[in-house]
């Protein structure tokens, strides 16, 4: 077996070993993303002479018998809106195309106290609004098992580069689904940790209530390795939870006694597509098989989750993307020709925002402005955060009965790259099933069960309590131990 | 023509609070570094900040908040007022909208000439929001560029609103007067308006008595203030423009939208002011980043406990238990705490309280005033001071000598009865006296004359002279005892 096709924890203890450097294992995902970033596009930047100097640096330290960390020496992609010190972070937008931090997110200070190796930032969708990574103003991403099909989003860069192979690990970001659901069609796992389990100081904001950092990986395994890197509090984020952070990577591998499960009625209604039913079923009959009770479960406000999604986080971003004005950051205009009746300001901020920010964003940025506005905020912006509310209610109702929430990740699997660009309500429609998981704050993971007849990834999701990560990847786990879904990788 | 009205002011005031540290990073607050020296991630606004509360600012908020006798809220939270400004970095300001700190407290205000009846002003609320960066227009070099130095990005600023419940521009200047020593006082800031650290927009119109009934006047709301001077001032100008302008017009509130006008310090007028544009939504909505703030009783109760006695209480104690006018433990009051522990170590060992205010107010204020020095650095203690009083009151040091004491106590460090000793002055016993006032009257029958003859203002002639022959008497003594002698011959 190649480098590239082992598991980040069998490279990890490779390394340990000695049976491989990580200049070696570096190296072979690098050339991997030679081979073959050019056709799926994962990548914005890859910095190849750095990579490699970090690894060489691990290896010396290791060779030296020094102490390392967590990740030593693996290489972790990661997406475009987490701030690297030094090295631009675009956030896929004209905006921020010459953006350089001046600090390091609190996630890539961990990875680099982990000793893991930023192999190169990945492709999205601009400001993480989108679920096709078509939004992308740098590129587009094409899915590794179907190129003419899109790879999800918007972490359609972290989630296209852990199934071809070119990173065992992947940090994404999840809003309303943006881990879950390209992580579901490119068949790897994927993980949206409980809201303040992770800390979001250095994530380029979208909507900051619902935002959550993440891990995509190979495995369920692998995802609770690159968790207990990132996970914990913060006192740069106000919103990091303080609750102490489990052992995920010492209990992943037992399984859970007497397993509870709940299925969403409202998840399997109109609109499911029936492969895609059929392979989330027979999931289901696998944790059956393994033991666990079934049950029926209610998430009565879940039909209203797309509404209240789609007026809580563009109302959130409207705010949080209005520091794109020209004035201190990213792309300002170079037309200063005067406008009648209009002062210079004025002209450079619209100018300014026109050109470099692309029709999903502006579309965002107007909804949430129209929702904040004078006369309509009691009616859309308070009456969301109410029913906001009720679902984090269903949800507590839910798991007072059930451990883990179980169901589809995703209507359909992954659809042709331009086939609903023209579509916005129908591509908003494809993330009924893990808005409302954000809108509560709950942890959600997506784990491979199985391929439609024309080759592409099912995804499995699984919703937890919060905080109770611990669990959901035991479960998880359990599911792939039965299955080898997650192993299958597409030839690119 | 003339109309009766009544003058209505409210007033907006920003202060900035004394931390080390801004509001939402650990950026210094310090005036005058150069331009965006103190900025971070967080405070520019950098793509992936995020703001965390400075828990000492929230603490002096609600202690200032606790000392204007304002409700606390048990649940506040923070809230983005969103509008596009260069010196704004997020486009939007983090603020409180709808649920403040604190709210519905008052401050009691009086005039010590007793110009306007003691009131106590309503204080509407008063919230903590972050400041926003200064803009330096190089309109004068005739450039088109603007300058932003985001030194003072999110500094902590209290905002205390005011009810419209002052009736004159001195009511005006009252409050604040009274507001800016009760911050000094419970040492929340140094209300600093030069450096910015105390800003005031006023809200005035007038109520007119016409024949049809009550009129109100547009509220305008006057900026750009840089005194409680200059506020006097444009509020007594507006109250003018106001008048003239509805004479003329008939203008009344609701028919013109709420101006906003500026005060020209050296032309001493208002101008009207552009309105912004984006100023009327600013479409507040409650910051996702930060969490919400509780406070219980206790915490409030402990704040309470814990404040110093407040500038009014003073006042009161000082005329109550030093018997001194209410002007003078006004003066006093206004000095600082430091101050008035300096009166009262004066006044309680001398005691008397009217002597010690004297002394403070004429020759100790005085001199500081002169070396441009604060009390700490004074040169003479409260007990050399004290005793120096004592020795006056008991006779032993005569009035007009006391002044030459003082003078040398202070530059010599002495205490009062070595800087006498040294200045040769003593008690002059009563036989010296009248040999003194024998010799003077014998010497001097011109003078006599003249007193018998009704002219007692002639008996300043010998003062000079008993003066040159012994620098320690009195001339009390001697203009007393030597009219009783002329008294005595007739």
């Amino acid at each position: 077996m190649s480098l590239v096709h082992k598991s980040a924890t069998a490279l990890l203890s490779e390394m340990q070993s000695g049976s491989v450097s990580s200049t070696e294992v570096c190296t072979a995902f690098l050339d991997q993303i030679d081979a073959h970033d050019e056709k799926i596009g994962a990548f914005l930047r890859v910095d190849r002479e750095s990579v490699l100097a970090k690894a060489a640096d691990v290896d010396s330290r290791r060779s030296a018998g020094g102490a390392l960390g967590l990740l030593a020496g693996l290489p972790v992609a990661v997406k475009d809106l987490l701030c690297t010190k030094g090295q631009p972070t675009t956030c896929a937008s004209k905006m921020l195309e010459e953006f350089v931090p001046t600090y390091d997110a609190t996630v890539i200070e961990k990875l680099d106290s982990a000793d893991a190796i930023v192999i190169g930032k990945t492709n999205m969708d601009e400001f993480a609004m989108g679920g096709s990574t078509e939004n992308s103003a740098l590129g587009q991403t094409k899915n590794p098992w179907d190129t003419s099909r899109v790879p999800g989003g918007s972490s359609g860069g972290a989630a296209a580069c852990v199934a071809a192979k070119m990173a065992p690990l992947s940090l994404g970001s999840d809003t309303g689904g943006s881990i879950r659901q390209p992580a579901s069609f490119c068949g790897v796992t994927g993980l949206k940790p409980t809201y303040g389990r992770v800390s979001r100081y250095g994530l380029v904001a979208f909507a900051s209530s619902l935002d959550q950092i993440g891990p995509l990986a190979s495995s369920v395994e692998d995802t609770a390795l690159l968790l207990q890197a990132i996970a914990g509090s913060d006192e740069r984020d106000a919103t990091c939870a303080p609750n102490e952070v489990p052992e995920y990577t010492a209990t992943v591998a037992k399984p859970l006694e007497g397993l509870k499960l709940g299925i969403v009625k409202e998840h399997f209604a109109e609109g499911l597509d029936s492969e895609v039913g059929d392979c989330v079923t027979a999931a289901i009959d696998v944790y059956k098989a393994l033991g666990a009770s079934v049950v029926d479960i209610e998430l009565p406000h879940s039909k209203y989750g797309i509404a209240t999604y789609y007026i809580i986080a563009p109302s959130e971003a409207s705010g949080n993307l209005a520091r794109y004005d020209g004035a201190h950051y990213g792309y300002r205009t170079s037309d200063t020709s005067p406008v009648e009746g209009e002062g210079p300001l004025v002209t450079m901020y619209r100018r300014s925002r026109s050109e470099a920010l692309g029709p999903e964003v502006k579309r965002r940025i107007m909804l949430g402005t129209y929702a904040l506005s004078a006369g309509y905020y009691d009616a859309y912006y308070v009456k969301a955060l109410k029913v906001r509310r009720l679902i984090r209610q269903d949800y507590d109702a839910a798991f007072e009965k059930v451990d883990f929430l179980v169901g589809p990740v995703s209507p359909t699997a992954a659809f042709g790259i331009g086939e609903l660009s023209d579509d916005p309500l129908s591509m908003y429609l494809g993330d009924l099933y893990t808005v409302t998981t954000n809108l509560a704050g709950v942890a959600g993971l997506s784990v491979p069960c199985g391929f439609t007849k024309s080759g592409l990834p099912v995804g499995l999701q699984l919703q937890a309590r919060p905080f109770d990560e611990e669990r959901l990847l035991r479960a998880g786990h359990m599911y792939q131990s039965a299955t080898d879904w997650h192993t299958k990788t597409p030839t690119v | 023509m003339s109309i009766e009205f009544e003058t209505i002011i409210g007033l907006e005031v920003h202060v900035q609070l004394a931390t080390e540290s801004k509001l939402f990073c650990r950026c210094s607050t310090k005036f005058g570094s150069p331009p965006n020296t103190q900025t971070c991630p967080v405070c520019t606004g950098s793509p992936g900040a995020l703001p965390v509360m400075n828990r000492h600012a929230f603490d002096l908020s609600l202690k200032t908040a606790v000392a204007l006798n304002c409700e606390i809220p048990k649940f506040t939270k923070w809230d983005r007022k969103q509008y596009y400004y260069p010196d704004l970095p997020k486009g939007y300001q983090i603020s409180q909208f709808d649920l403040p700190m604190s709210q519905h407290g008052y401050l009691e205000i009086s005039d010590s000439k007793d110009r306007f009846e003691t009131k106590k002003v309503g204080i509407t609320r008063a919230h903590l929001e972050e400041d926003a960066g200064k803009s330096m227009h190089d309109e004068a070099a005739g450039k088109a560029d603007s300058r932003i130095d985001l030194n003072r990005t999110g500094t902590p600023l209290l905002e205390i609103v005011s009810e419209p419940d002052m009736r004159s521009p001195l009511e005006a200047r009252a409050y604040l007067d009274e507001l800016k020593l009760l911050l000094t006082y419970i040492n929340v800031s140094d209300c600093n308006m030069q450096e910015g650290s105390l800003r005031v927009d006023a809200n005035v119109n007038l109520h007119l008595q016409t024949d049809d009934g009550k009129v109100a006047t547009p509220i305008v709301e006057v900026k750009n203030m840089n005194s409680f001077r200059a506020v006097e001032r444009a509020l007594a100008y507006e109250v003018d423009r106001q008048l003239a302008h509805w004479k003329k017009t008939g203008e009344k509130i609701g028919d013109v939208p709420k101006q906003t006008r500026g005060w020209d310090d050296s032309a001493e007028v208002t101008k009207a002011q552009r309105s912004k544009e984006e100023s009327s939504d600013y479409r507040y909505f409650p910051d996702p980043d930060l969490v919400p703030i509780t406070t219980t009783d206790e915490q409030v109760a402990k704040v309470r406990d814990s404040l110093c006695e407040l500038p009014a209480a003073l006042r009161s104690r000082l005329v109550k238990e030093q018997s001194i006018t209410p002007y003078d433990a006004g003066v006093i009051v206004n000095q600082g705490r430091a101050v008035v522990d300096y009166f009262l170590e004066v006044a309680e060992g001398c005691g008397d309280g009217k002597q010690a205010s004297n002394w403070v107010q004429r020759d100790v204020l005085k001199n500081l005033k002169e070396n441009e020095q604060t009390i700490d650095q004074f040169g003479m203690s409260a007990t050399s001071l004290a005793a120096l009083v004592k020795s006056v009151k008991a006779g032993d040091l005569d009035n007009s000598r006391a002044g030459e004491v003082f003078e040398y106590m202070l530059a010599n460090g002495k205490d009062v009865v070595a800087s006498m000793a040294a200045l040769g002055i003593e008690k002059v016993d009563d036989s010296a006296l009248d040999d003194l006032c024998r010799e003077l009257l014998a010497a001097n029958p011109k003078v006599v004359a003249d007193v018998q003859g009704g002219n007692q203002k002639a008996i300043g002639a010998l003062i000079g002279q008993a003066k040159k022959k012994n620098p320690n008497v009195s001339p009390n003594d001697i203009r007393g005892k030597c009219l009783a002698m002329i008294a005595e011959m007739s």
